[in-house]
């Protein structure tokens, strides 16, 4: 096959490889003005306490803008992480006689261990643990800092605390504080588009699509919550040494949730957003004095900020900004060009690709699985098919680990997957479609199928995101959908979208694709469209183990078939012999 | 002995309280598939009414009551109006979130209202207690314990043998189905959060004489209920009450022995150990959506 990138226009791609320092050099310089303007300009201390107030409550903000905007996990306890970074510059340099900055990485690694810690007990479970979790870390943190007097100096707090030799006075430290919030918010902004940032997303949109994409759904999770912990300490140690005085009600349950309605106003999914928030939500009850003079009010009032900011501005302030300019610049970004697909599916096992013996699933005394073997030869088209109830969807849920075999064995490729979790069993060479689409609908069309590429262990690209993005588009050109690939997945119909579900587990490059009753509610012309894809992906010779119920689709597209009736396998061959088979005549029809 | 007898005692009657609030939460999460958040406050509010009935205004206690329960039951409407029912289309996090915020509306709105001077109320009988061999049984915590007991056989019968107590587990477990046999589920709904307000209510006016009545002891007992609905195994009804009285001995016990200023800590070790080893609970929780 001839390479079309020969044809490709030289500029296109030296427009895409510029690096990204060069495309980011605006943000720098922006930065840089920023920091000369807080080492420059000269405040009177009341402003200089409010700036330094906003500059170290967004480092902390940016933490929620990774772990609730990015990944969709909930923290109701960044306070508490923001007081332990402060609390351990405010004993390290007081009672303990340390550097100021060997206490502010100790803050950061206690805040990150406390962090990973929480959410490794916790995120396997759903939100709601997670957030009465945080909840309960959160008043036991308050409880120590009150109660463990001999550590924390209990309720009359920690003063003195000092800074570093460098920034000593208040408008150097101030302008230092300024630049690590540049270099912190740049990192947030850019995670997003990096692996771990796009898993994060991918976790928050479909736990389950993103692990059989590959993604290890647990330990993400577990970056994310470790990673606002880690901010919330750094955070909380700039704190510290801004204001020289630290106590536990600094860093109570209400003060969590004032970061969290700072994060929910701004715009929860970005660092800009989070900046925002911060800002006004200190500005405003500086302006608003005469409500922190009834004590609870301006609580209150935040409490119901949050119900109606969920209620009628669900993406915050930036995100009703972003969104009306990413609507209005969409046009303007043409999807980049790229080759034909090639699949090239591993071989390095024997004759059959999938190889299933005794296969069994039982949920308490219902066996949806009973004793089912399956053997898909290497590059054919294989299907699995049975009445309504007889244990398909199982069978493939099984087969891509969302639910654990009760008893039997599964061996893709000559390795035993039986008992690895979705994410392994993709990086071993499995991809798969949902008869329930799961896409990641907050994104495009081109993110959803270029985290399909980056399943681990995928040969078929090549470093960087340059290579990532290609192999994506060449997916996408495949379905043809390729023209585009910048559009949000909720702007395409139906069939599209099993198209781009397609294209996101072909841009793996699996070993074997199981495709789950791809047919379903498509109409006429695009199942016409879905079987020549379908011939297609089999030329490339990738194996596929299809189920439907298109009896056409089925005996025209597979080669052979293994029929499934009450969890067991009732029928096994060639297609036409099985389809002509009593039993399965029987299982269909009925008998008399 | 004597001292364990006595601890166990107070350990039952304390988890008794924290049973009631965990049922609210379970009933909820089995009607909407949320955990709401401000269940705790559903008791600190119909505690604070109660103060301002019976203590303030001087009303009969039975009235005060009455009226406090009323006060609920209209908080549950507005509860579901307000915050609930307007997302009920949306992902669990929006709405988790959204009951968080108004736990905070309510708990410091009370705050900027009464102050954060804690309030006694009087328990429900006159007769401090009564000595029963080496345990000294206290009136308020016996009438918990009889009233934990009371609801316990009366949600049986209601969710069992009644037709309203049958549309709404119908309701719980699959509400397309149930509206297609023209069940109305948003009326459903309605009466779930009507029904779990005042049991939450309920838990807070029997407990508010044994503590004091304050803004914190709404998020107090909710973590301790939401511990026991976890340690019971979630969304499991008989989980909730079996991990409220667990948990409530377990305090009472680590108060005594271990440490009196941590005492609020014992439940979130307890967690956290479930979580670990056991986060189906003891009773296990039902099964995942799946593909």
């Amino acid at each position: 096959m001839s390479a079309p990138s020969d044809n490709v226009p030289i500029p296109a791609p030296a427009v895409r490889s510029k690096p990204l320092v060069i495309r980011h050099l605006p943000y720098f310089i922006g930065a840089a003005i920023l920091v000369a303007l807080a080492a420059g300009l000269r405040f009177d201390g009341y402003i200089l306490n409010i700036l330094l107030q906003a500059t170290t409550f967004s480092i902390a903000v940016f933490g929620l803008s990774v772990v609730l905007g990015l990944c969709g996990q909930i923290n109701l306890a960044q306070a508490a992480f923001f007081g332990l970074g402060a609390y351990a510059v405010g004993i390290g340099t007081t009672d303990l006689h340390l550097s100021f900055w060997l206490c502010l990485v100790g803050g950061c690694a206690i805040a990150l261990l406390a962090g990973a810690f929480l959410g490794m007990s916790t995120l396997r479970l759903g939100g709601h643990y997670l957030a009465m979790v945080t909840i309960s870390f959160q008043q036991i943190v308050t409880l120590v800092m009150i109660n463990a007097i001999w550590l924390t100096r209990g309720p009359d707090g920690v003063p003195n605390i000092r800074r570093p030799e460098l920034f000593q006075t208040s408008q150097s430290y101030l302008a230092f504080c300024v630049a690590m919030l540049a270099i912190v918010g740049y990192l947030v902004w850019h995670l997003s588009d990096t692996k771990l940032g796009r898993a994060m997303r991918a976790v928050r949109d479909n736990e389950l699509a993103a692990g059989v994409n590959g993604i290890d759904v647990f330990r993400t999770k577990i970056y994310a919550f470790a990673l606002c912990a880690l901010l919330g300490g750094l955070a909380g140690g700039l704190f510290a040494g801004g204001f020289a005085y630290v106590s536990p009600d600094q860093f109570s349950f209400a003060e969590s949730i004032v970061f969290l309605t700072m994060s929910l106003l701004g715009g929860v999914a970005s660092p800009i957003g989070s900046a925002i928030g911060t800002g006004l939500l200190i500005l405003i009850p500086e302006w608003l004095r005469f409500l922190k003079s009834v004590p609870g009010l301006y609580l209150a009032i935040y409490g119901l900020f949050v119900i109606l900011i969920i209620r009628f501005m669900p993406d915050g302030i930036w995100g009703f900004v972003a969104d009306a300019f990413n609507r209005w610049r969409a046009h303007t970004k043409a999807p980049p060009v790229a080759a034909a697909l090639q699949l090239k599916p591993a071989t390095v096992g024997g004759e059959y690709v999938l190889e299933v013996t005794g296969l069994s699933k039982h949920f308490g005394g219902l066996k949806a699985v009973d004793g089912v073997d399956i053997a898909v030869r290497r590059g054919g088209v294989h299907a699995l098919i049975g009445p309504n109830g007889s244990g398909k969807t199982t069978t493939l849920n099984v087969l891509s680990g969302l639910y654990e075999a009760t008893s039997g064995k599964i061996v893709l490729d000559g390795t035993d997957i039986t008992h690895m979790p979705p994410h392994q069993r993709t990086a071993a060479g499995l991809g798969r479609t949902f008869q329930n689409i799961r896409l990641f609908r907050s994104m495009t069309a081109l993110e959803n199928v270029e985290i399909g590429a980056e399943r681990p262990g995928n040969t078929m690209i090549g470093k960087g995101e340059d290579a990532l993005t290609e192999r994506a588009m060449e997916a996408l050109n495949f379905v043809g959908l390729g023209n585009r690939a910048n559009e949000l997945i909720s702007s395409f119909s139906y069939g599209h979208q099993r198209l781009i579900e397609i294209a996101r587990a072909l841009a793996a490059n699996p070993t074997l694709l199981l495709l789950d009753e791809p047919a379903a509610g498509l109409n006429s012309t695009e199942k016409l469209e879905l079987h020549e894809l379908l011939k297609r992906i089999a030329a490339q010779g990738l194996t596929i183990l299809i189920i439907d119920h298109d009896m056409t689709l089925v005996s025209e597209a597979a080669q052979h078939i293994t029929v499934l009736n009450f969890g067991r396998r009732i029928a096994d061959g060639e297609s036409m012999a099985v389809l002509r088979h009593p039993d399965v005549v029987s299982a269909y029809l009925g008998s008399e | 002995m004597d001292l364990v007898l006595q601890l166990l005692f107070t350990g039952i009657g304390i988890g008794a309280v924290y049973a009631l609030v965990a049922l609210g939460f379970v009933l909820i999460f089995r009607a909407t598939n949320v955990v709401n958040f401000a269940q705790g406050e559903f008791s600190m509010v119909a505690a604070y009414l109660m103060v301002v009935f019976a203590v303030d205004l001087g009303w009969p206690y039975w009235l005060s009551f009455l009226i406090a329960l009323g006060g609920m039951a209209l908080l549950g409407v507005i509860f579901n109006l307000g915050v609930y029912y307007p997302l009920r289309h949306r992902t669990f996090l929006p709405v988790i979130i959204a009951t968080i915020g108004a736990s905070i509306l309510l708990s410091n709105s009370v705050l900027a209202i009464y102050g954060p001077q804690p309030q006694v109320l009087q328990g429900w009988f006159d007769t401090p207690g009564i000595q029963l061999g080496p345990v000294y049984l206290d009136s308020q915590y016996l009438l918990i314990i009889a009233v934990t007991i009371a609801l316990v056989f009366f949600n049986y019968w209601f969710f069992e043998k009644t037709l309203l107590g049958k549309k709404l587990q119908a309701t719980s477990q699959d509400k397309e189905m149930a509206s297609l046999l023209g069940i109305s589920v948003s009326t459903m709904i309605m009466i779930t959060f009507i029904y779990s307000a005042v049991l939450g209510g309920l838990a807070g006016i029997l407990v508010a004489p044994v503590l004091f009545v304050s803004i914190q002891m709404g998020s107090t007992i909710a973590l301790k209920a939401f511990a026991a609905t976890i340690i019971g195994g979630f969304g499991d009804v008989a989980g909730a009450i079996i991990g409220g009285l667990a948990l409530g001995v377990i305090e009472t016990f680590g108060a005594a022995y271990i440490s009196v200023p941590y005492k609020d800590g014992f439940a979130f070790l307890v967690l956290v150990a479930f979580l670990i080893f056991r986060p189906q609970g003891i009773f296990g929780e039902r099964v995942a959506e799946k593909a």
